[in-house]
Formats: structure tokens, C-alpha cells, sequence
């Protein structure tokens, strides 16, 4: 057991030792953990750093290899804050795209971005959900309406509007970025 | 009673707590030495306890403090007296709206207990270092932040070097929300720290973002339609301040416009700044219950004169009232208290590679991927692939060329829960 009385009588001579180098942050421990999980992500996704040694900003690309956006190459930024874990990343897709759960600020409805976050996922997490919107996007939640309307009514032409999208092309009025290399 | 000298103790007037630390008993904590020494003690400069925080915790903590005998305390708050907090704030007056919640407090406590010492500090805990923190005994913490305790819980844990007791300062947190709270102990490296529980803790209400784009039902929803989706439209250079009105005004106006849209009702104006700002409701008597546990086991923590609360007391009143005390559990991969902090001397001649291969070498850790890191620059990355190829020229710069004599490196590895601080000194 602990006994602050004697602890204190010794700590008056040893006063003021101190003067240790800074501590790393718990945030930078865990995001450095979180880039450790980060060496067997598949070949459809790439992670870069516009600065190596700032862990708290960088971008995904993924390229699906399968689905309705095969061939694109989408990216997205990801905003670490220092409320990591407790807060989920800050992630929006950098291009304006036709997708029912992104909508043209590149706001992402993934459910583990906000309500379903839990600090015990991780970047690796995200990134999974992110790359499975692309494989199934889903209609019910939508946030680019129209393109959800297009999908649950008519798979063909909703087919049509992606590959025309990802071309740069215009649909309802809205001119997509193009994201095929 | 007649006072002679009020800034002295009369007769009697700690009777109550040296009951308590007069006689030992058959529950009493192994090695406890009741006694007029251990009275002095708690009386004295050499008992000095820090309070952080002086809200709606901080005030109820700083009378019980002071009424236990507590002589020497010392509080920190970085807030100012809002008109807001008087309905609970027991320790401000109407007159003292706009003033420092820490000076505040420590002069109405002073005035009001006498004998006691309270010193103020008007700033932010991340203001004050190692040294100020390290003249405590107990940490006692009443905040509302998950932020401020992960700093308050990673700052005195990476204080605490297990070859000098001294370095250890029990933290003794409380928190509530609502009609609910808990109080616990955390002993650096012993038992769980506040990082260990961040899973726990309850997170801010969120929506689901499909909902408040398209199919709002509640007044929240209107709200963070205007803050969320709106304001970043239209503003899109500044944040939203919460304490700014002109900010709450255009968020509450837009947030009407959404509402009258989809005939909801409720959307108000402290509602838009309660969700702006998420803020919980404070009930009075819970930070009373919480306050009064928490400086309870305070008190038992400086005297030993009874076992303190293993380790964690949570009480529920929000569905009848419930309260349940458990050891919460030590996370093995927690990246404040599952870091160890070794201490190495090399060459700063050495390659970094050097450095690696001492570890991979080290008996013990294990390591067999390790990424290092300072506390402001990647070192060596193993991953992802971007990452190790722009650190990998590193590995055969210098030690010296990357980092300096008495810097920590923080060292993880894929296969590994705990993280390893190296602190590494140049021979």
C-alpha cells in the first residue's frame, strides 16, 4: 500500500529533479500503433503523407478492383485531431463524385465516422469501410439523393451515370470530377 | 464556541476526522501509524493537494477539502464565472461574473475556512509543467473534458519514474453527467489509467449524416444540418465558435429555416448552443455525491487510515439508483500506462539501423518490426508503404544527425501491445 506520508518526507529532498524531454502524446503513440496495423492494407489502397512526420494529416486513394466504380481512383483526406481515438477521424473525399452515400462536398455517410465510431477501431477501420462503399454502395442511406433514386430504381442507367461520372461527365446538371487515370 | 485566534485551531476542532487517525482498527491498511504526526501531516505544507478544475466539482471538492483539514491546497481553472454557473457554483456571487472561477474560489474558501491556504492558478493545466505538478501529493480532478483528463492522466503518469516513489501522484478523478457520475483512483502503473478506460467514456451524440441531410426528425438534426452541412458551405475559412452569438444566431436562423421546412418543432436557441457545444446538463446534488466520494478516498489516500476505493465507483441515478464499484483492469496496449520507459546510452555515432538492431536484439521486448518515432518527427516507419519508404533513408543517417542527447523515442511494433519509451542518452 501506498503511503503518501512517507513518499512526501522523502520527495522534500529530492525537490525540483525534474526537467525530463517532452512526452509524446497519447494520440501520437496510438496513431503511430494505428500505422503499424496499416502493412497488410490491400493493393486497391494507397496511404501518403504530405508530411511523414505529421501522423495527423494525410490522404487514401483507393482504386476498386471490382464493382460499379472499377477503374476509378478516388481520394480522400484524413484529419487526425488531438480527441483521438475518443473522436472519430475527419475524413472527405477531395473530389466532387456521383455516389449515393458521398455527397458534393465529399461528406462520407459511413456509419463508423460518426454515430458507430468506438475507440477501439482504427485507420485501418475507416479505410475498410471506406473501400466497401465503393464495392456496395448502399441506397438507403443516402446523401446524394438523386444517385440513390437512380440505384434502387434503375440499376442500368444508375450503372450509366457512374461510368459517365467518373469520365468527368455531367448528370442532372452537376459536372463530375473525372477520376480515371 | 469562541474563536480567539481564527486563523488557529480551537479545541475539538478536527475531533471528527482523528477519530480516524488517532487509532488504528482491524480494517486499517497494512503499515498505518495513527498518531499526532499523521494529524500534523495532513495539516501541514507537506500534504499539499492540487484541485483541478473549480466548476461544479471543483467547488463542492474545495469545501470538503478544506473542512477535512486539508490546509494547503491548490486549484487551477482556466475559466471565468459565467452567470450560467451560479445556479450550482456555490462558491460565486453575482458579483463576481466575468472573474477567474480558480480566484475566486480560493479567497471565498480562505475567508470562509480559516487556517486554510488556497492558491489559485487562472490558466490551462497544459500551462504548467513537470515541476509544478510534481510538488503535489494527490491529484484531485473535477473536469469536464475527456481531453483535459487524457493530458492530466498522461502527464502525471509519464512523471512517474518506478525508480523514485516520489514521482508517484495518485489522481483521484470525478465526473458527472446528469443524474450520473463516478469517482475513482488511479495509482500510476497499478491500476488502470484514464486512458485505459477511454472506450468507456460516453461519447458525444452523433447522427447518422444521411439522416440530417435528408430525412430529419428532431430538432438536433435541423441544428446539425445548419453546423454540419451549412456552415462549412458558407463559411468555410473560420470554425464555428460556440461562445460567439453571431455564430449561434446564423446557425439558429438556418436551423429554423430546416425545421419549419420539415414541420419539427423544438429547434430553440440554447438548443442550438447546447448541441453546438454539447453541453450536458449539471445537476447540483450528483456533483455533490460525486465530489464528496471523491475526496473521501482523497483523504483516505493522504492518511492510509482506510482502504481506498478499488478502483472505480460508479453511480447511476438516472434509471432508479444504482451504484456498483469495480477494478476496472489495466490495459495491456494502453498507450500511456502500457508504455514502459527505458532508459539507454549509445553512441551518437551509430546508424539508426544500429539502434534497431539493439533492439530486434534486446532480451525481453520481442520486437520484431519496431517503428520509432520522437515526439515530432517519424524516425523509421514500417508502415504504410509511403511511410517506410520516405524513413527508410534514415536508417543510415546518425542518431545524432536525427535526434538529440535526452530525447525519447517512442518505439512500437505491429506484434506488440505495449509501446516502449526509449529515453536515449549520447555517451
Amino acid at each position: 500500500m501506498l503511503n503518501i506520508m512517507s513518499i512526501k518526507k522523502k520527495n522534500a529532498a529530492d525537490a525540483a529533479a525534474g526537467g525530463r524531454s517532452p512526452k509524446t502524446s497519447a494520440t501520437k503513440i496510438r496513431l503511430q500503433k494505428d500505422m503499424d496495423d496499416l502493412s497488410n492494407i490491400p493493393k486497391t489502397m494507397t496511404v501518403s503523407f504530405p508530411n511523414p512526420d505529421d501522423l495527423f494529416n494525410f490522404s487514401l486513394t483507393i482504386t476498386p478492383d471490382d464493382g460499379f466504380y472499377k477503374g476509378g481512383v478516388f481520394r480522400f483526406s484524413f484529419k487526425i485531431k488531438e480527441g483521438y481515438p475518443h473522436e472519430a477521424p475527419k475524413v472527405l473525399c477531395t473530389q466532387k463524385i456521383y455516389h449515393p452515400n458521398i455527397d458534393l462536398e465529399g461528406n462520407v455517410c459511413l456509419n463508423i465516422l460518426r454515430e458507430d465510431w468506438k475507440p477501439v477501431l482504427n485507420i485501418n477501420s475507416v479505410m475498410i469501410g471506406l473501400q466497401y462503399i465503393f464495392l456496395e454502395p448502399n441506397p438507403d442511406d443516402p446523401l446524394n439523393k438523386e444517385a440513390a433514386v437512380v440505384l434502387n430504381t434503375n440499376r442500368t442507367l444508375f450503372v450509366q451515370n457512374v461510368n459517365k461520372s467518373m469520365r468527368g461527365g455531367i448528370i442532372g446538371g452537376v459536372s463530375y470530377d473525372n477520376v480515371l487515370q | 464556541m469562541e474563536i480567539d485566534n481564527p486563523t488557529s485551531d480551537w479545541a475539538n476542532r478536527w475531533r471528527h476526522p482523528d477519530v480516524y487517525l488517532q487509532r488504528s482498527g482491524p480494517y486499517a491498511v497494512e503499515g498505518y501509524m495513527p498518531g499526532d504526526e499523521l494529524t500534523e501531516f495532513i495539516h501541514s505544507d507537506d500534504c499539499k493537494i492540487l484541485v483541478v478544475g473549480a466548476g461544479g466539482l471543483g467547488c463542492e471538492l474545495l469545501k470538503n477539502l478544506a473542512l477535512m483539514g486539508f490546509k494547503d491546497i491548490h486549484v487551477i481553472d482556466m475559466d471565468t464565472i459565467d452567470v450560467s454557473n451560479l445556479n450550482r457554483q456555490f462558491l460565486f456571487r453575482y458579483k463576481d461574473v466575468g472573474k477567474s472561477k480558480a480566484e475566486v474560489a480560493s479567497e471565498f474558501i480562505m475567508n470562509r475556512v480559516s487556517g486554510c491556504k488556497v492558491t489559485p492558478f487562472f490558466g490551462k493545466i497544459q500551462d504548467k509543467d513537470e515541476e509544478y505538478y510534481s510538488q503535489f501529493s494527490i491529484i484531485i480532478c473535477g473536469l469536464d473534458s475527456v481531453e483535459a483528463r487524457r493530458w492530466m492522466n498522461a502527464t502525471i503518469i509519464g512523471m512517474y519514474d518506478e525508480e523514485d516513489p516520489s514521482t508517484m501522484k495518485p489522481i483521484v478523478d470525478g465526473g458527472t453527467e446528469g443524474f450520473k457520475g463516478q469517482s475513482r483512483v488511479i495509482i500510476p502503473r497499478n491500476t488502470a489509467c484514464y486512458e485505459c478506460s477511454l472506450d468507456m467514456q460516453t461519447k458525444p451524440v452523433t447522427f447518422p449524416i444521411c439522416t440530417i441531410a435528408n430525412t430529419p426528425r428532431l430538432p438536433e438534426h435541423c441544428i446539425q444540418y445548419a453546423s454540419l452541412l451549412l456552415w462549412p458551405k458558407s463559411f468555410p475559412e473560420t470554425k464555428i465558435d460556440g461562445d460567439d452569438p453571431d455564430h449561434i444566431s446564423w446557425l439558429f436562423s438556418e436551423a429554423t429555416k430546416r425545421a419549419d421546412e420539415f414541420g419539427i418543432r423544438g429547434v430553440t436557441r440554447t438548443l442550438t448552443m447546447g448541441v453546438v457545444k454539447n453541453i450536458i446538463p449539471a445537476i447540483a446534488s450528483t456533483n455533490a455525491i460525486v465530489a464528496a466520494a471523491t475526496a473521501n478516498e482523497a483523504f483516505k489516500l493522504a492518511t492510509s487510515c482506510a482502504p481506498i476505493v478499488n478502483n472505480y465507483m460508479m453511480y447511476v441515478g438516472d434509471e432508479g439508483l444504482y451504484t456498483y464499484t469495480f477494478p476496472l483492469e489495466k490495459k495491456p496496449d494502453c498507450p500511456v500506462c502500457g508504455t514502459e520507459s527505458v532508459k539507454i546510452t549509445i553512441s551518437g555515432g551509430w546508424k539508426l539501423q544500429e539502434l534497431i538492431d539493439l533492439l530486434l536484439e534486446r532480451p525481453g521486448t520481442q520486437l520484431k518490426r519496431p517503428s520509432l518515432r520522437t515526439s515530432t518527427k517519424s524516425l523509421y516507419m514500417q508502415s504504410p508503404k509511403m511511410l517506410e519508404e520516405a524513413t527508410r533513408p534514415n536508417l543510415e543517417k546518425l542518431c545524432s544527425e536525427l535526434f538529440s542527447s535526452g530525447d525519447t523515442v517512442v518505439v512500437t511494433d505491429a506484434n506488440l501491445p505495449i509501446s516502449l519509451q526509449l529515453v536515449i542518452t549520447f555517451e
